[in-house]
């Protein structure tokens, strides 16, 4: 028998049956639907994530402190030498692709003031802070350079922090003890919105590094420094002479290896892709599960079908049909719908993932292979849950086949 | 087409196991049946008379004996070819009609036309519109079952057993579901096939609709018990006319033969 005159016995039985194809195929399309939706929202997580990257800062170079081993035992990340003011200082100086170099000594306090208190975190920082992170303020001013030399106790709150003492007022010209020691506000950041991690980036005090250093660290050293281009293009090169900068600065043997890292948001943005890409493959195969559940469903009725067909199945044997043949038209049967249930699932997913988009607010993204490997994973699924059915009724005796009632 | 063996069979024997009892249902049954025949196949139930039928109907094989079919030894046939030989040489008709729902009287007629392998039969949709012409039922091509007659449903399975040009028709009780007067119109029909040659074999347990073919052969307890020509054998076109003529007559004749019918245990 031909496999075209296959298909159209299939697709004939298939349109006799037109309500329990539909409930058959309802599995496969939720399956097929939801791993679409899922994935979309994964998709739509990363694109959102690569701006909210962009969002941290504009051609933004990260340096933070290397390992230090002793013996040969990893000491971890930032046990090493310790990346000095010094260091952010000379960067400063001395590099021509830099357009702006802060240290970040970021360390937490109790704020007290206005309508009570609130743990957060403080930040202190050089004025080249705000143009690294893009990030102006809403009310008062940044600090400035005779801020920092001067060591003020001024400060500059992030919006939440703001928003927590100071609530539905102006706080600039206030005063906000931290770790009771007092300090002026002199201004109110621009609302940045979360991390791609969901911390929240305006839970922050910013004050400046020399202030914060003596008031607040008591330390020396600093665990980053910030520092920024004037072109993205400019980016790899302002790295190597960073990194040129800090050897000498630390006193680096040729031989020795950098007791420091830099990093680019190239880096930081691949490794938070790697994370949406985690989570869109779990979102995935958490859906594949209905898909699964659609293929039982799908063995279910052909199972039911052969038993109901039994008679159907013995006219066809009487008259010829072979047990491959009646194997093919169940598998084919089973196939097509699988595959007619992927299809209207796909577009059952397009559907989901834009009023999904339209009513959360979640950007969602439908890659196209997503369509091929959606009709590919159905078909499998037909033919995974129809083969057991299929070859029940092939193995059917035809004589007890024509005598079922 | 008038010479030559259609079915020789040698003492087939047919043992059944059911769990630990075991029924033997053909004692050693030889028959030859020639081109041309047309053979009723009589008895009782359990008689042997499904099993004998299976067996030539190449459903089922036989435990011992030899099977031919048209010259094809058929016992030690795989389930393949038993599918391979019944698609070429037979022509099955039912009781029930064994027809597929929902489905047009032309699909049903080409169904044995979509299984053949020898690749001969390619346009199957004019073969099977012929093959329902040949019947009488040139206008009710795109009719489904339910919208046919018991007569006409019949009708579309002879179609349908006709469209391989089998080497025979294997009729199962094919007057079983049918009243009298459209028992009689199939019986016609078999008579104008048997006339152009076809080879025919009936099973029915009713004596007066053996009398319609040429030869009978009964069974009892798997033995063949009687095998002759039918002395007075009946037209079924002559019996339709004198229904025509005598419609008062024919009905009482048909309501006294349905109480026989019962009477007699009839299925």
């Amino acid at each position: 028998m031909k496999a075209i005159r296959l298909v159209a016995v299939a697709v004939q039985s298939i349109r006799k049956n037109k309500m329990r194809t539909l409930l058959t195929m309802l599995g496969i399309i939720i399956g097929v639907g939801a791993v679409m939706v899922m994935v979309a929202i994964g998709q739509g997580a990363k694109s959102q994530i690569q701006a909210q990257i962009d969002n941290l800062g504009t051609n933004m170079i990260v340096i933070t402190p290397g390992s230090s081993s002793a013996g040969g035992v990893s000491m971890g990340g930032g046990s090493g030498t310790r990346l000095t003011l010094d260091d952010a200082e000379m960067l400063k100086r001395e590099s021509f692709v830099l357009t702006a170099v802060s240290p970040v000594i970021a360390t937490g306090a109790q704020v007290v003031g206005g309508q009570g208190n609130w743990r957060t975190g403080v930040n202190g920082v050089s004025t080249d802070y705000a143009i690294i992170r893009d990030w102006d303020v809403r009310y008062g001013r940044f600090f400035d350079q005779s801020d920092v030399l001067s060591m003020r106790r001024v400060a500059v709150l992030g919006s939440t922090v703001a928003e927590q003492l100071f609530p539905g007022q102006d706080p600039v010209g206030q005063q906000i003890r931290l770790r009771d020691v007092p300090f002026d506000i002199i201004g109110v950041l621009e609302v940045k919105g979360q991390t791609a991690q969901g911390s929240d980036q305006d839970d922050i005090v910013l004050a400046p590094y020399t202030t914060v250093q003596t008031r607040l660290a008591g330390r020396t050293f600093i665990p980053q420094i910030l520092a920024s281009t004037g072109l993205q293009s400019d980016i790899p090169a302002a790295m190597e002479e960073a990194k040129v900068i800090l050897r000498e600065s630390h006193g680096i043997a040729a031989w020795d290896e950098d007791d420091f890292t830099v990093r680019n948001q190239t880096q930081l943005a691949e490794a938070a892709q790697g994370t949406a890409e985690v989570m869109t493959l779990l979102l995935a195969a958490i859906a594949s599960i209905s898909l699964v559940v659609g293929g039982i469903g799908i063995m279910n009725i052909m199972l039911v079908s052969v038993t109901e067909r039994t008679r159907e199945i013995g006219i066809r044997m009487a008259v010829g049909a072979r047990g491959s043949d009646v194997l093919t038209q169940f598998l084919i049967e089973s196939i097509v719908m699988s595959v007619l249930g992927g299809l209207v699932g796909l577009g059952i997913g397009f559907g989901g993932a834009e009023l999904l988009a339209r009513f959360t607010g979640w950007s969602t993204a439908i890659a196209p292979g997503m369509v091929a490997i959606a009709i590919g994973f159905s078909a499998a699924v037909g033919i995974f849950f129809g083969f057991y059915p299929a070859r029940k009724a092939a193995a059917l005796n035809p004589i007890q086949a024509l005598r079922y009632e | 087409m008038t010479n030559g063996e259609v079915i020789r069979v040698e003492g087939v024997k047919k043992l059944y196991q059911t769990g630990r009892t075991e029924v033997l249902a053909l004692r050693g049954v030889d028959l030859s049946i020639a081109r041309g025949e047309m053979v009723a196949i009589m008895g009782a139930s359990g008689s042997g008379k499904s099993t004998l039928m299976n067996i030539l109907g190449c459903l089922d094989l036989p435990s011992a004996g030899s099977y031919s079919l048209d010259g094809a030894r058929v016992d030690g046939f795989d389930r393949n070819e038993l599918a391979d030989i019944r698609n070429r040489k037979i022509g099955f008709v039912f009781q029930g009609f064994n027809l597929l729902a929902r489905t047009t009287a032309l699909d049903n007629v080409e169904l044995p036309l979509l299984y053949d392998r020898t690749g001969r039969k390619l346009n199957t949709k004019a073969l099977a519109k012929a093959a329902l012409e040949k019947v009488g039922l040139g206008d009710r091509l795109d009719h489904e079952p339910s919208e046919l007659s018991g007569g006409q449903q019949q009708r579309v399975a002879i179609a349908r057993a006709l469209v391989t040009e089998p080497a025979m028709v294997l009729a199962d009780e094919p007057t079983g579901n049918l009243d009298s007067r459209t028992s009689v119109e199939v019986m016609a029909l078999f008579q104008e096939l048997n006339e152009q040659g076809i080879t025919i074999l009936l099973v029915t347990h009713e004596a007066d609709i053996a009398l319609y073919t040429k030869r009978v052969v009964e069974l009892r307890d798997g033995r063949i018990i009687r095998d002759e020509p039918v002395k007075r054998r009946r037209i079924a076109a002559d019996d339709l006319a004198r229904m025509a003529a005598e419609p008062d007559a024919g009905v009482t004749d048909d309501l006294l033969r349905d109480e026989t019918m019962e009477l007699t245990g009839a299925r």
